[in-house]
């Protein structure tokens, strides 16, 4: 398969990914949708390290999944806290910093 | 080679189709199972791109463990149903245009651009391309400060869930602590404290 073909998949899902965060309006829903941009953004990397023939683009593709772990992790960890404070779990409901 | 164009086909329309269920679908444990379909698909195409070794780690780390800590948050919290737009919201509709412009506007780039490699499958590669054995050696050689950084971001990542997610005795218990005794004055009361 040309390449090409991975990146504009690769572009189709991180779009879908776009507008998840955009629409949705549940935390919980929202780092789902952020999940599925960092993996667009893996697929295009391994796609041009294919291309390439040079397995570096690989390496950061792992390293950009240790980060998303990382970040799910702590976006998990909020919304528990959210939860306990019995804070509704809603983004458009948490505007107190807004100024 | 035939075999290779229909398993792409087949898996970048499991692909679309996990992420179309995890945007669409209202429940989001169903979201989380979409998402999980989502992503062993994904790996079959990275088995297409020859990382070997990424698509094991997609399949055991993201798709089993990530997602088994997203099925307990939502066990936890119990995800109720949401509307999928906000009542009355005109801007909200603007989020698919403007996904959808995004997708246009990344395709053109991509298929205008002047990279000639994009139009061929690759490389030719060695044989232990993208195996457990070359990535350790890359991570162990070339990439020694990344992968330092991240097993200590990993550490980092690990306390900071642990300090987020206790229990608080004493200092901010939520039942007695001024202004949250519920949802409503969580949101209302530092605003009327203001006026």
């Amino acid at each position: 398969m040309d390449t090409s073909w991975f990146v504009v998949l690769s572009a189709f899902i991180f779009c879908i990914g776009a507008a998840g965060v955009l629409t949705r309006r549940s935390p919980l829903v929202i780092l789902l949708c952020l999940e599925l941009m960092l993996n667009a953004g893996n697929l295009a990397l391994i796609a041009f390290s294919r291309m390439a023939g040079n397995q570096d683009g690989q390496v950061f593709a792992l390293i950009v999944m240790v980060v998303a772990a990382c970040e799910v992790v702590i976006g998990l960890g909020i919304i528990v806290a959210m939860y306990r404070r019995r804070l509704p779990i809603d983004v458009d409901a948490m505007s107190e910093l807004r100024g | 080679m035939l075999f290779e164009q229909i398993l792409f086909f087949i898996a970048g329309l499991g692909a679309i189709g996990g992420a179309l269920g995890v945007v669409m679908l209202r429940n989001p444990f169903y979201s989380v199972l979409s998402l999980v379909g989502h992503l062993i698909a994904l790996a079959l195409l990275f088995l297409l791109l020859r990382a070997d070794f990424l698509a094991a780690a997609q399949v055991v780390v993201y798709a089993g463990a990530v997602m088994v800590l997203y099925v307990f948050v939502v066990a936890y919290v119990g995800g109720s149903d949401e509307p999928l737009r906000p009542e009355g919201g005109g801007v909200s509709a603007l989020g698919p245009l403007f996904a959808l412009a995004l997708f246009v506007e990344l395709t053109i780039a991509v298929v205008g651009s002047s990279l000639g490699a994009l139009d061929s499958p690759g490389r030719d590669i060695a044989a232990g391309f993208g195996s457990p054995g070359e990535i350790g050696k890359l991570l162990l050689t070339d990439f020694l400060v990344a992968f330092e950084a991240a097993s200590f971001l990993l550490l980092v990542a690990a306390v900071g869930a642990v300090v987020l997610a206790r229990k608080r005795r004493g200092l901010e218990d939520p039942e007695t602590a001024p202004g949250v005794m519920s949802a409503h004055d969580a949101i209302s009361g530092p605003k009327e404290a203001a006026r």
